[in-house]
């Protein structure tokens, strides 16, 4: 939080306290004001605190051990059809919101300590290449899973999802409140998932701040230094792996139960280049840009849908340019951008590895 | 004196090179220990197969009466053995502070579960670590650079970093490669200093130095490599004297005829 917070421009550095509430506000408000354009933006939203979580996670992986992961969907697939086999019609099981999560996390940091091993010697171009390969792999076997015994099946995916189910409280349903008022179940997906965000922005940060956090930085900042001075990179490889995997896990099981229908073409090659282009887009190895870039980028595209069309037909009084393509190329064109003008992402901040309550308290003496 | 560090027939070879012929070598206890010899001799690789760096391809080292794992960094390190590198190499994005607290790794136990609950060992454990490295960067001299990262220190700065980052592993045997490498008089004259600090503290330091003068004032004892081979192992002023020694250092003498 301290990092968001200090990466607010103007505030941040002035009146944190100003700062903090604004970030908590804007979150909680955020739904309400998309609402006013529609039912669909919410959805959008919901949709961007899932990308939050990925983004996230990748960015333990990337941005703080420096391990180039082109795969990470993988494990957001993995979580997704933990969920699906284990909360719908399909296998007729349907265990409790709250045994499958874990289980649909504990999965994906398995499949990320089973890439972990191989890759523990592989650095940079080698590890991507690999990285990218069992993203694959984890997406072939989701679409050929159907024969000779019906898996996952294949192609057509899962169905019918059970929805996520707090104690006995539906969040698919809508919240009645009165008679005449009743809250939309978007808004109340919304808040679950932000809450979700916030337990990982918390648990990231004290990973950050601490002995581990600080091992990932020397690992990346020189593998053999860290050796020397006695961090066994080889387990804090792994423990990067799978507790990067974990929160793409999670997120793919929230997906999966958000959605209600899981299918191998919602976790290809593309979907890992747009959680690692938020990551590299915010400013990779710092929380707050992780955030912000998974809040643009999946944003993006969607406000490009609602203008370009109408904005097209008043210009030229046709559609020119078919919004897909022009967010291909308007993303190239940012990134681009992003390269030239702030290489080191949107919040280019150095992120911390020991407390400024300790520095100021020891430095003092 | 009790022998802290004893190098039994070390060898190692890369392809054709044959880096270190059977070298044998006594640290005691509390001594500065130079390695000098001539560019290529194989100091630095004696460095990294000790360490761990490397697998040597014979022999093997005991320390404080039992072998070393071969090959196998971290838990040397665990053992008590520390090293610094000829070529400087920090954690460039890392405060000082914090490179000196992640060389305290080792030495700190907190795992996932502690450090996501914040259980009291944790935070006294991340405290004290905090307070450690504090105190390591006075010990060294740059404790007003503690929040500067450590790549936009000054060289000499970031040559006392690399100690204090390497006496964060609380080490027995303190292994310096060309610590005074591109350092002034003046500078070389406070690493001098630093250095019998370390070893008053009761720290035992193995030195690999070009600095002639450095050596001399500063080592109980010398040993020299020449082509991967000790050629001689004394008192500073007795291996000043020795004819192989000059040989080697000047070439001539009987290698060349």
């Amino acid at each position: 939080m301290n990092e968001l917070v200090s990466a607010v421009p103007y505030l941040g550095k002035r009146n944190p306290m100003a700062a903090r509430w604004l970030i908590i506000i804007i979150a909680l408000v955020a739904p309400i004001i998309a609402w006013q354009f529609g039912k669909s933006w919410v959805r959008i939203l919901d949709f961007a605190l899932l990308y939050m979580m990925l983004a996230l996670g990748l960015n333990l992986v990337v941005g703080f051990a420096g391990l180039l992961d082109l795969g990470y969907i993988a494990f957001y697939a993995v979580g997704a059809y933990t969920f699906a086999f284990l909360a719908s019609p399909h296998f007729d099981i349907h265990m409790p919101f709250w045994l499958v999560l874990p289980l649909g996390a504990a999965f994906a940091a398995l499949a990320g300590i089973m890439l972990g091993f191989p890759v523990l010697r592989l650095r940079g171009d080698y590890l991507a290449i690999v990285t990218l390969g069992f993203g694959e792999i984890i997406r072939i076997f989701m679409l050929n899973l159907n024969y000779p015994i019906n898996i996952t099946n294949g192609p057509q995916g899962i169905n019918m999802i059970d929805p996520i189910n707090l104690f006995g409280w539906d969040l698919s349903r809508n919240l009645q409140v009165t008679e005449t008022f009743s809250i939309n179940s978007l808004f109340l997906y919304y808040y679950f998932f932000l809450l979700c965000v916030a337990g990982s922005i918390l648990f990231i940060q004290r990973l950050q701040i601490s002995r581990v956090g600080r091992a990932w930085a020397a690992m990346r900042d020189d593998e053999l230094a860290a050796k020397a001075i006695g961090i066994n990179t080889r387990n804090m490889k792994l423990l990067a792996f799978s507790l990067g995997a974990t929160f793409g896990g999670v997120a793919g099981a929230l997906f999966g139960a958000f959605q209600g229908f899981v299918s191998p073409e919602s976790f290809s090659l593309m979907e890992s280049i747009a959680v690692l282009t938020m990551v590299v887009f915010g400013g990779m190895g710092n929380i707050a840009g992780a955030i912000v870039g998974a809040f643009v980028l999946a944003l993006l595209p969607e406000i490009l849908r609602d203008v370009a069309v109408p904005l097209q037909q008043t210009l030229f009084g046709t559609v020119i340019l078919d919004p897909e393509v022009l967010r291909m190329l308007l993303l190239s064109l940012a990134m681009i951008l992003m390269m030239l003008l702030r290489p080191s992402g949107m919040i280019p901040a150095r992120a911390r590895y020991a407390h400024r309550e300790n520095m100021k308290q020891e430095g003092a003496q | 004196m009790i022998t802290l560090l004893e190098a039994r027939n070390i060898g190692k070879r890369f392809g054709g090179l044959q880096a270190l012929t059977d070298v044998s070598l006594t640290i005691r206890k509390g001594e500065v220990y130079g390695l000098i010899g001539p560019n290529g001799a194989g100091k630095t690789t004696f460095f990294n197969v000790l360490t761990g760096a490397y697998t040597p391809d014979g022999g093997e080292f005991v320390f404080n009466g039992s072998e070393l794992p071969a090959g196998k960094p971290h838990k040397i390190v665990g053992r008590g053995i520390a090293r610094t590198f000829q070529n400087i190499r920090l954690f460039r994005d890392l405060t000082a502070l914090e490179n000196v607290m992640a060389g305290h790794h080792i030495r700190t136990k907190a795992g996932v579960w502690g450090i996501l609950t914040q259980n009291r060992f944790t935070r006294e454990e991340e405290r004290l670590t905090t307070q450690r490295a504090y105190e390591l960067l006075d010990y060294v001299g740059i404790g007003r650079f503690a929040d500067v990262v450590s790549k936009n220190l000054s060289y000499g700065d970031q040559r006392r970093l690399e100690i204090a980052r390497a006496l964060a592993t609380e080490p027995q045997l303190l292994a310096l490669d060309e610590p005074a490498a591109g350092m002034n008089a003046t500078e070389t004259g406070q690493l001098k200093l630093l250095i019998e600090q370390i070893r008053h503290d009761g720290i035992t330091v193995m030195l690999i130095e070009h600095d002639v003068k450095l050596v001399m004032g500063l080592c109980d004892r010398v040993a020299v490599l020449d082509f991967g081979k000790k050629i001689a192992e004394d008192v500073p002023a007795v291996v000043q004297k020795n004819e192989a020694v000059i040989a080697a250092y000047l070439g001539g003498g009987k290698h060349a005829h």
